[in-house]
């Protein structure tokens, strides 16, 4: 009997470890030599849940924080507004299993995860979201909101991004309050580590706001790009008549954002705010030439309707910035080539994961693709970010040390 | 081919997992009801570790006279491996996905000889 097996896990007494459910991505970040050039992620996500905790200790109102620490800030079972079933009721094993992961002391436990599947993935650097926050827009007291907002911000400038240059972050904007929003583009612009604030697109505040627009001149003055986050919300009207999560986070996830694209325009931001960079994250791709296409036949009819507008808003359009993440992969090469060509992606599109939720994209979906040059996917997978943030590279130190090794000779 | 050792006949608890690491390749052994199974631990989606996750049966819709939704049910007869990245389903007898078999999991064979299980490669 020959025995070349060389290893033998057993899963029933594995712990959860994010390294070792990535193994497969490490493989991938080696076969194709991520280590010759930067990735960026411009979309990923934490749990703020598990640090609540100490989120909470930064709300200013002491009685807001006392019901915070009460409370707590995380999703509900089964018949919530919120009861969704994102983690496929627990195929997607790192949902229920990942607060079991052990994190030595130092850094904070954010920092070890987020550096664990970043250099797996061969992540250099990651812009960082919230998770369940990307509902706080539907919270119905807006003073929660603002003061959930300025204490999640503080909270992540203070231990996350003043700590670890990898990271960085579009900060979260309380829509529904237009001051507080200014405020909090004032206080936090020039923080280490903020590249651009946020709004989640699921809410009902129309972007044309006059409220809004010294908010969207103070960020064009300091050349910080403003990112719409699509999320879903199984509160909304018209998405209650989905009886299956499919249903909500398909639809919803690309729905908020053609709302608020479509005001965007027709309203004539762009022409309003030339130099403001909007950048439209995690809707996928499909959306773009449908909405491009749509409103350019409308407009020709209706030029009457947009009295800014210059140019068919497809123009405007292809001048913005995408995130990659999902991009709609199955059975379609055709349709994707021809979407990113309509984007312009080779100077628009930006690699994002959305690690760790569901959906979550390998830089390898970029690299594999065959219609790209390889100076294209290079683009798109950190390029584009970095002109687009202005960013000083940091390199993941995993990828430096294969670079290392490739370089004198030690590994193929 | 290459028989590479396992485990001992019933090591594996019904709905476990083995993982045998063979060179570059690593094989996933699953033992369901008195059955053992083997098949490379990567998946055709975007090369998750598939036999590390869950095994589920097939959900089936009970549809009633005149086409009325009846509910769920399991489908006890009909297990699948599901992939953790994702969620991509396999069907566990032969590794096919669920709704396009043109994308499947590597399949090896078992064999079960003198109380020991091998895989062969
Ligand atoms: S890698 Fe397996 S489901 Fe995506």
């Amino acid at each position: 009997m020959q025995n070349d097996a060389q290893n033998i896990r057993d899963l029933a007494n594995e712990e959860f470890d994010t390294r070792t459910l990535l193994r497969n991505a490490v493989d991938q970040a080696i076969a194709r030599k991520y280590e010759d050039f930067l990735i960026v992620d411009t979309d990923s996500h934490h749990y703020e849940t598990e640090a609540f905790k100490e989120i909470a200790e930064y709300i200013e109102d002491p009685v807001m924080r006392y019901e915070a620490k009460f409370q707590g800030h995380s999703r509900g079972g089964i018949t919530s507004e919120t009861g969704s079933y994102q983690e496929i009721a627990g195929r997607i094993t790192r949902y229920p299993m990942r607060k079991n992961e052990k994190v030595p002391p130092t850094p904070h436990r954010d920092i070890t995860l987020m550096e664990r599947w970043m250099d797996a993935l061969g992540v250099d650097m990651a812009v960082m979201f919230p998770t369940p926050m990307l509902n706080l827009s539907n919270c119905p007291r807006i003073q929660v909101e603002v003061a959930l907002a300025r204490a999640y911000n503080r909270w992540l400038c203070d231990h996350i991004l003043e700590k670890d240059p990898r990271i960085k972050s579009m900060l979260y904007l309380p829509f529904h309050d237009p001051e507080a929003s200014y405020e909090i583009v004032k206080e936090f612009a020039d923080r280490k580590g903020v590249i651009g604030f946020m709004v989640t697109s699921t809410h009902y505040r129309a972007n044309y706001d006059n409220a809004y627009m010294k908010t969207y001149a103070a960020l064009e003055e300091r050349n910080l790009p403003l990112g719409f986050h699509a999320a879903f919300t199984w509160t909304d009207q018209s998405l209650q008549l989905c009886n299956r999560f499919i249903g909500v986070h398909a639809l919803g996830f690309t729905w908020c954002n053609m709302l608020h694209m479509t005001n965007w325009i027709t309203n004539g931001m762009p022409e309003q705010f030339p130099k403001l960079k909007t950048i439209w994250i995690e809707s996928g791709l499909a959306w773009i030439p449908f909405l491009m296409q749509r409103l350019d036949n409308e407009f020709m009819m209706r030029t009457s309707d947009c009295g800014l507008l210059k140019r068919k808003p497809s123009e405007y359009m292809r001048e913005m910035y995408y995130t990659s993440q999902p991009m709609e992969m199955v059975d379609n090469r055709e349709a994707l080539e021809l979407t990113f060509k309509m984007i312009k992606a080779d100077t628009q599109l930006l690699y994002s994961s959305d690690y760790p939720h569901w959906d979550m994209d390998q830089p390898s979906m970029i690299y594999d693709l065959p219609f790209l040059s390889e100076q294209g996917k290079r683009n798109i997978l950190g390029n584009n970010a970095r002109r687009l943030f202005n960013l000083e590279p940091v390199y993941s130190p995993v990828k430096l040390a294969r670079r290392a090794a490739t370089k004198s000779g030690l590994t193929s | 081919m290459s028989e590479i050792p396992v485990c001992k006949a019933g090591e594996i608890p019904d709905g476990g997992t083995r993982l045998v690491q063979v060179g570059p390749v690593e094989i996933g052994v699953i033992f369901h009801k008195g059955q053992y199974f083997a098949y490379r631990n990567i998946c055709p989606h975007q090369g998750g570790p598939a036999c590390e996750g869950l095994k589920l049966p097939q959900i089936v819709e009970k549809i009633g006279d005149k086409g009325v939704h009846l509910g769920q049910d399991f489908d006890e007869n009909d297990m699948h491996i599901v992939c953790p990245w994702h969620g991509w389903e396999f069907h566990l007898s032969d590794g096919t996905h669920v709704i396009d078999k043109r994308h499947r999991l590597k399949k090896y064979e078992v064999i079960e000889r003198s109380g020991n299980i091998y895989v062969a490669v």
